[in-house]
């Protein structure tokens, strides 16, 4: 488990996690020769205009047809290119899942599935677009690394890192601006959770959007004389084990907080890690199996009980269920 | 190095190797009871050709990555059986392996597959209508390479109901992907009985050209004809359009009473019907 532990947690000021995707992919291609993209009719929202102007003979862009472009991705992959595919989150998974399954994860290609508009906080466009089963998708498959990024530094650091890794790679991110807060220097390691805040009494562990909520539950808590060890799963699948154990060997109890159903989620993940390993009480916060709809992104993650206050009041209720 | 240019094999000798290969596809699936003749028949002409007399490869360096080779890809993976017998007497792998088709522990999947590392395979097939955009893949990857090598799909007719399939249609002409050649088994049927009841393809050389394909016809159980016409195909590479022949074949071509039904798709042989069926087709090469 890496360390970025602060007294105190510092917006950078608002940025979306997108817009470190489309910078780092544009160093990529800088980079490396073999790094090619490829994006369904949604250049801009991806933030990849910048390597599609810089190597337009690298970029692939295959309209609106998102299943075709996962096989040319498998194809460009089986040459040896590293093919970055580009869409919305809702369009990368749950559309082209058998696609993705049988071309990519079975086939083991070195295809980098990167995903914007993850979840609720995609917001007015409503329930259609709003993906909360694509984590769930992603983790079922065999040889499928996921990862899902919680501010702009991070997807940047992430998706420079996925780059170097062998296999296929889900990178799911969204669309708000939100705060950006870890460090811009990060070194980001797949598989290894990075602890934000220690803590004793309770362990939280969140990722994507709902990371600075739970630094800001923390500060809540703190106040009510709770201390959290908060870790920032970013990558769900491998599961950074140690880092779970390690925290709940001295909290005896968790939180888990993310912006997709529980059904299928990280939290499911860690559950069935801690049950087989080590049974422990677990609130989650997430999706509670249902269809979100229009809405502000915060008013959305309000509504459907993924917000600060919600992450807040999961601890509560684990504490008063902590045996020892 | 297989070069087409250097290595000619005549037709007699393709056509006693597709005979051979016949029999390798009849014993593998009924050794397991399991398995899909009826197109692997139909095609075994076209695949024998392109691995005898077309393509460029080399089996005894088999890489993934294909670079400096053509590469072929069987998007209707369930003629696994076929493309097994001619990688084996293609030399990819030991003919001695067929035996182990279908059955546990082995790399001869069921449908091809790339985790067992079976030399030969480059993508997993299996779940229709993926390995045009795969090719297609490959195809672009070989053009940022400069390898002017090329890539073959082989698809099925009933394939052609995937929406994938058209995705990949309207790209490789939009984008002039040239140096692809896709091959439809024409067979005019599929699972539930003729293409034309189940859903019909309509005049299938019209709505590939309409998608700015280069369009080529053959018969795909006459071997003069799939020789000539594949190297015509070839001949039309490099011109800015992606070329298809449609290829008319019987399913279950070689074996009388296999044919004109689609009853043979996924169905083996009992003992007494492979002996029929081995007694039409002389064992040419040697059996494996």
């Amino acid at each position: 488990m890496a360390e970025q532990t602060q007294k105190e947690y510092t917006n950078q000021g608002n940025k979306d996690t997108r817009s470190g995707f489309g910078e780092a992919l544009f160093e990529l291609g800088k980079m490396n020769p073999d790094v090619v993209a490829l994006c369904a009719d949604l250049t801009g929202s991806l933030k990849m205009n910048a390597f599609a102007e810089a190597f337009p003979e690298r970029f692939f862009q295959t309209g609106i047809a998102e299943a075709n472009m996962m096989g040319i991705a498998a194809g460009l992959a089986t040459g040896g290119k590293i093919p970055f595919t580009g869409t919305f989150a809702n369009f990368s998974t749950g559309r082209v899942f058998d696609q993705i399954r049988q071309s990519v994860a079975y086939s083991n290609k070195n295809v980098k599935i990167c995903a914007s508009h993850a979840g609720l906080t995609l917001g007015e466009d409503g329930a259609s677009h709003q993906i909360m089963e694509d984590i769930g998708l992603m983790k079922m498959l065999p040889n499928m690394v996921v990862i899902n990024t919680c501010d702009f530094n991070q997807t940047k650091a992430a998706t420079k890192a996925v780059a170097g890794h062998v296999g296929p790679v889900y990178l799911r991110f969204g669309r708000p601006k939100v705060p950006n807060f870890t460090p811009v220097d990060q070194e980001f390691v797949i598989g290894e959770a990075v602890k934000l805040t220690d803590g004793n009494d309770v362990s939280i562990f969140c990722t994507g959007h709902l990371v600075w909520k739970a630094l800001e539950a923390g500060k809540l808590l703190k106040q009510k004389g709770i201390s959290a060890d908060i870790i920032n799963i970013h990558t769900i699948k491998p599961l950074d084990r140690d880092a779970v154990m390690q925290s709940i060997m001295k909290t005896r109890c968790a939180v888990t907080a993310e912006e997709h159903q529980i059904f299928g989620g990280m939290g499911e993940t860690i559950a069935g890690f801690l049950a087989r390993n080590f049974p422990t009480p677990i609130e989650m916060v997430g999706m509670n199996d249902m269809f979100g709809e229009s809405g502000k992104p915060e008013e959305l993650l309000e509504k459907y009980g993924m917000s600060t206050q919600h992450i807040v009041n999961a601890a509560e209720l684990v504490l008063a269920r902590k045996q020892f | 190095m297989k070069e087409s240019t250097n290595h000619t094999m005549t037709i007699k000798e393709l056509t006693d190797l597709a005979t051979q290969v016949r029999r390798d596809i009849l014993r593998m699936i009924h050794a397991v009871q399991s398995g899909h003749p009826g197109g692997s028949l139909g095609c075994a002409d076209v695949v024998v050709a392109l691995y005898n007399a077309v393509m460029t490869h080399d089996p005894e360096n088999f890489t993934m990555e294909g670079n400096g080779q053509d590469v072929f890809i069987l998007s209707n993976g369930h003629l696994s059986a076929l493309l097994y017998s001619v990688l084996a007497r293609s030399g990819y792998f030991p003919l001695e392996e067929l035996k182990t088709f279908r059955r546990l522990n082995s790399r001869l999947q069921g449908h091809p597959a790339t985790q067992e590392g079976l030399p030969g395979i480059r993508i997993a097939t299996g779940s229709l209508g993926q390995g045009l955009s795969a090719g297609i893949g490959m195809a672009l990857s070989k053009k940022l390479s400069g390898d002017d090598k090329l890539v073959y799909v082989l698809t099925g007719d009933g394939e052609l109901e995937e929406g994938q399939m058209w995705e990949a249609i309207m790209y490789a002409s939009a984008k002039k992907v040239d140096n692809l050649i896709a091959i439809v088994d024409y067979n005019g049927k599929q699972i539930d009985g003729p293409v034309d009841e189940v859903l019909s393809l309509g005049n299938l050389k019209a709505r590939w050209e309409a998608f700015g394909w280069l369009v080529l016809e053959m018969n795909g159980n006459d071997m003069n004809d799939v020789v000539t016409v594949l190297n015509t195909a070839k001949h039309h590479t490099k011109k800015h359009q992606p070329v298809v022949v449609i290829m008319k074949t019987e399913m279950g071509a070689g074996v009388d009473f296999m044919t004109g039904t689609h009853k043979w798709h996924g169905v083996a042989p009992n003992d007494e019907q492979l002996k029929r069926a081995l007694d039409q087709l002389p064992e040419t090469l040697g059996d494996f």
